[in-house]
């Protein structure tokens, strides 16, 4: 079971109303992990983890952790279909009814933590839907090479608008957790789409491509320019 | 659910594990050796009769060995040193040559053990001839020896050496030349082991490992037959099992008696299949699945602790499927319902009274004592009549944590008139209480369809050394690779090729 652990600031704003009002509307500070991205370009790392990312804040829906369950949240928060075209840093959706905004993001770390995204913003953790994007540039055409990926929780993934990997259930980020069929890669550009649903607690995702031998795949760049 | 509870048990009831498939019926067999497409083994009784099979799984007499050699029988010095029976031969393959030592006992302990020398072991090939290479090794009725049952290992130094004896005296090595498969020099035998015959040794990360039969032969279901062993780092001994009993004062650690419908146990072979699949012949004195007669059997090779184990043929049940990389089981890749449906997610345990929790500050706990924790009735196993309504026909596989559900719970059947490999028949893999077998695609991928027996649905189930399983389609559709069941991550079954040094393509079968 994953347990919900709230952040100390957390139970003091709800302990000590006058005080905590005040730090609710004070901005927070960013993630430490999460900044903007710098250069046109970024090559995946040594162990093939990719650091770029569109994140769209999160879309509230109802975080249960069932294949149908997964299947309603994706309808609700459905976003409108934009083909390849990836979004610009700032580009706004309405989804479910709530208009969100589209950030691009680097991470230090192997993984994206959503959940410090989404506090840094002031946004809801818990029973939410993230919405990523991002697009990896093939030098040539790579064949029978895997998506994998780790998240927390749910996950939905689309390259090139195939869908490839479905975990339904409640689950932590573990690297490699969910991979996909044998798929190839276009030379030039490949996007990858994905929901990642969370119910309660830590949220975060991860995702590289492996080869044939299932290791890392290396020669990947990632980008976040607009689809041509 | 309980109509199916019986079919399962019905059915693993009436598959018992046989010993191989065909005319296998054979005493003191020969090692099993590969060639040209064929596996080969060589037993007791008039000319050395043959038995040979393309797949190791079903067996054909392919007459006798002796009908290649001139004169149809042992050579002049042969019968003059021994005697004119033929009995318990073995084999090796070294070069461009197959030497073959047989028994030749005239009033044991006369007896002599002699060499034939071919090329092909193919009985329609025209180069089907052994030459008579004459007396090895002679024992002349009144030493301590009585030369029958050879058994020969090629070491990873390129010394060839043979072991023979039997009850009268002592087992006893000597070297041959791996060149004419002659002994190599006059000098005496060393003597290894007594109380026993069917010596064989092995070799294995250092050590020399003999296996002789203990007990008695020939008396059909009252023969005490069991293979034991002893182990050494030196070619010539001292032999100690487990204990440090040497062999040559009756020690001998057991490794494999009577069993189930199997009685007697004698004449190990080893049968090196490569990437960590070894799997040893023998016979059994008697099958009773089988009137009682001697038959043939392979079974898996293990090893454990630096000793080699007897593993059981696999025998048709109710399996969860577990990947050693991830922990994880094979599933359909349908939505699970727990077993004795959905409980609320938070609070005690069943029974406990304890229904809720949450953040600090919540609703004050209830007053007086905590309730008394009370179990319920037992909960039914969960069965596919259940929960199977909305499943589809054609169903993704992936892996899941083992939960008991009946999307985890396979049967794994053997198919009969499908052919096999050595020591097993292939199997079916299908969910207990459906049709939805385990299959190979197009892709090197997998699903569950139903099952039709095509290749792609036939499944090759060998045991490893370490005890886990190394399971294969029979044909992967549109490649001619050997591919395996793989776990390429937590959740992620494949085909792939195997890779002995990972943990990747090993499966762990159990009870669910």
């Amino acid at each position: 079971m994953k347990r919900v652990i709230l952040p100390t600031a957390l139970l003091c704003l709800a302990a000590t109303s006058g005080i905590a009002l005040a730090q609710e509307q004070a901005p927070r500070p960013p993630a430490s992990t999460l900044t903007a991205p710098k250069g046109a370009s970024q090559p995946v790392d040594a162990r093939g983890f990719i650091h770029r990312w569109l994140v769209l804040e999160p879309v509230p829906v109802q975080g249960r952790l069932t294949e149908t369950a997964v299947q309603e949240a994706l309808k609700v928060a459905a976003l409108p279909d934009a083909g390849d075209a990836l979004p610009k840093d700032g580009d706004t959706a309405v989804a479910n009814g709530a208009t969100l905004r589209w950030h691009a993001l680097d991470t230090s770390h192997y993984n994206v933590n959503l959940y410090h995204f989404a506090w840094a913003l002031s946004k809801p953790t818990s029973n939410v839907l993230f919405w990523v994007v991002t697009t990896v540039e093939a030098p040539r055409d790579m064949s029978n090479v895997r998506l994998a990926i780790g998240s927390n929780a749910a996950s939905r993934w689309w390259l090139n608008g195939q869908p490839v990997i479905a975990l339904n259930d409640d689950r932590q980020a573990v690297i490699d957790d969910g991979v996909s069929p044998r798929v190839t890669l276009h030379r030039g550009r490949n996007v990858i789409r994905a929901a990642i649903i969370n119910g309660g607690g830590a949220t975060d995702f991860c995702a590289r491509f492996l080869d044939e031998n299932d290791q890392p795949l290396p020669g990947l760049t990632v980008s976040l320019q607009p689809g041509q | 659910m309980l109509r199916n509870v019986l079919l399962y048990a019905a059915l693993a009831c009436a598959l018992p594990v046989h010993a191989l498939d065909g005319d296998i019926v054979i005493h003191d067999p020969s090692t099993v050796i590969f060639q040209g497409g064929r596996y080969y083994t060589y037993g007791t009784g008039n000319g050395l009769p043959i038995l040979s099979s393309e797949d190791g799984w079903t067996w054909h007499r392919s007459g006798s060995l002796m009908s290649a050699v001139a004169g149809g029988k042992p050579g002049a010095e042969v019968l003059a040193k021994g005697g004119n029976n033929t009995w318990a031969p073995d084999i090796i393959h070294i070069g461009d040559k197959f030497f073959l030592y047989y028994s030749a006992p005239g009033t044991q302990p006369k007896s002599a053990i002699g060499l034939l020398v071919g090329r092909t072991l193919d009985p329609q090939s025209p180069e089907f001839k052994w030459e008579d290479g004459g007396p090895v090794v002679w024992s002349d009725g009144i030493e301590d020896s009585n030369a029958i049952d050879p058994g020969v290992l090629l070491d990873p130094d390129g010394r060839l050496w043979l072991t023979y004896g039997s009850y009268f005296g002592y087992i006893r090595l000597v070297e041959l030349d791996p060149k004419t498969g002659q002994r190599r020099n006059q000098s005496a035998p060393v003597n290894v082991a007594i109380n026993s015959e069917a010596s064989i040794l092995i070799y294995r990360e250092g050590w020399y490992y003999l296996l002789v039969t203990h007990g008695s032969c020939c008396q059909g279901a009252n023969s005490t037959y069991n293979i034991r062993m002893g182990r050494s780092r030196k070619v010539t001994g001292p032999y100690l099992d487990n204990m440090g009993v040497d062999m040559i004062q009756g020690g001998g650690k057991l490794f494999a008696a009577s069993r189930g419908r199997h009685v007697g146990p004698g004449h190990f072979g080893l049968l090196d299949l490569g990437q960590g699949v070894q799997k040893f012949s023998l016979h059994y004195e008697a099958d009773l699945d089988r009137g009682g007669v001697s038959v043939l059997d392979i079974r898996p090779l293990l090893w454990r602790d630096g000793w080699p184990i007897a593993g059981n043929n696999f025998a048709a049940g109710v399996y969860t499927l577990e990947s050693a990389r991830t922990g994880t089981v094979l599933e359909l890749a349908v939505q699970g319902f727990p077993v004795g449906g959905f409980r609320q997610r938070r609070g005690g345990p069943p029974g406990s009274g304890i229904v809720g929790s949450g953040p600090p500050g919540g609703a004050q706990p209830p007053a007086g004592p905590p309730p008394e924790p009370q179990m319920g009735a037992p909960i039914a196993d969960q069965d596919p009549s259940q929960v199977a309504s909305n499943w589809p026909g054609t169903t993704a596989v992936r892996l899941a944590p083992a939960m008991l559900q009946a999307q985890q719970k396979w049967l794994i059947a053997p198919v009969s008139g499908a052919g096999g490999y050595p020591g097993a028949p292939f199997f079916r893999i299908t969910i207990a209480g459906t049709e939805r077998s385990l299959t190979a695609t197009q892709d090197g991928e997998l699903s569950a369809t139903p099952f039709t027996g095509a290749a792609e649905q036939l499944w090759r189930i060998d045991q490893l050394t370490d005890g886990s399983y190394r399971i294969g389609p029979k044909a992967v559709p549109g490649t001619n690779e050997s591919w395996v069941l793989s776990a390429v991550g937590s959740s992620m079954p494949t085909l792939s090729k195997f890779d002995p040094a990972s943990d990747r393509q090993r499966w762990l079968l159990g009870a669910p």
